[in-house]
């Protein structure tokens, strides 16, 4: 992944104190300081985060689109796998 | 805004200062956009130059309010000339390249933050707010325009003539910012504005300690100018900013889109 641009950096940002870090894209930085300033720049400007994680894309291990049927077919045919059986208390939120 | 009247010339002529410093360094910075070295710092130095001219709108409105004469803040970006304007000769020096670029924003973000801490105790209130919501950019500026200067100095070779090159070069403006006359002199007074001056040795450890950090040398040279941006005294680069950023407002008067 490396280049004239420098390494490629998922990133990952917190809409809210609490919430999830979730993936939000990717830059280009030489390192990680500079990574965290240009995700900042390129994700942030409009104040949608409270948080920014960013990780070198080269760390993060993926599955593949040909896992797909035995990675995840399994889970779809165990109905008893998903709690839809129970009520949500009200007032409940982010379930 | 009720203002005294004794010091009404002297504040509006001291928010030009203000004003000017950032239009003129946002717009250099503008002349970034689409030619940056990648698209992540594209979008950072047009976030800076666009922090940079809403900085400039604040100051800019809050002096034409004070001179109470009818004009706007477009009236006095768009329909000055050159020796009317009274920023600093190093904030009008050109982009050359990025090492320039970056330099150049160093040396005013570590002048702005210590400045914008201390103007956002003005007793003038309007002042103190534009202050205290700039200070919070200035603080990002410099981690960007230092965390640049640091990686170039103690980077490749080519970098690092490159970023010397620039420090050279754009280190007898710097004298520049901490420039005070009477008009200073009466604010300080009135507890409306900081002294620049103060400033000055704070500003002097830090950018020899970021500037030594990243394996660089400062000019034995005094960094003073001969002219001051201040006085009106403009390098030959500012007529020629001017013409580009004033030609569609004195072409179409008063347009609207």
């Amino acid at each position: 992944m490396m280049s004239d641009e420098g390494k490629l950096w998922e990133v990952f940002t917190q809409a809210k104190t609490g919430r999830p870090h979730e993936h939000a894209g990717s830059v280009h930085a030489a390192d990680a300081e500079t990574a965290l300033q240009n995700a900042r720049d390129v994700y942030t400007r409009r104040g949608e985060a409270v948080s920014l994680w960013v990780v070198p894309a080269d760390a993060i291990v993926a599955s593949s689109p040909s896992d797909d049927g035995p990675f995840f077919d399994p889970g779809n045919d165990k109905a008893y796998r998903h709690p839809q059986f129970y009520s949500t208390p009200k007032g409940v939120r982010n379930v | 805004m009720e203002i005294n009247g004794e010091i009404r010339n002297e504040l509006f002529e001291y928010l030009l200062r203000l004003g000017d410093d950032r239009l003129i360094l946002g717009h250099r910075l503008s002349e970034w956009c689409g030619h940056s070295p990648i698209l992540e710092e594209d979008i950072a130095l047009a976030n800076i130059a666009l922090d940079c001219v809403g900085q400039a709108n604040g100051f800019l409105s809050l002096a034409a309010e004070v001179e109470n004469k009818n004009r706007n803040e477009d009236d006095l970006a768009y329909f000055r000339d050159e020796t009317e304007f009274k920023n600093l000769q190093l904030v009008e020096q050109p982009n050359i390249d990025f090492a320039y670029t970056i330099v150049r924003q160093f040396f005013v973000d570590v002048f702005s933050v210590p400045f914008y801490e201390e103007l956002s105790k003005s007793k003038l209130e309007d002042l103190a707010g534009i202050a205290a919501k700039s200070l919070k950019e200035a603080k990002y500026h410099l981690r960007h325009s230092k965390s640049w200067l640091l990686r170039l100095g103690d980077g490749t070779e080519e970098s690092h003539k490159k970023i010397q090159n620039a420090v050279d070069d754009l280190w007898r403006f710097t004298g520049e910012l901490f420039f005070e006359n009477e008009v200073d002199e009466k604010l300080i007074k009135d507890n409306y504005v900081p002294s620049a001056k103060a400033i000055e040795v704070q500003w002097n450890e830090e950018v020899e300690k970021v500037i030594t950090e990243a394996t660089l040398k400062l000019p034995e040279e005094p960094n003073t100018s001969l002219r001051a941006g201040r006085n009106g005294d403009h390098t030959e680069h500012l007529g020629h900013i001017l013409a580009e950023m004033q030609i569609v407002a004195r072409s179409h008067p008063g347009a609207k889109w």
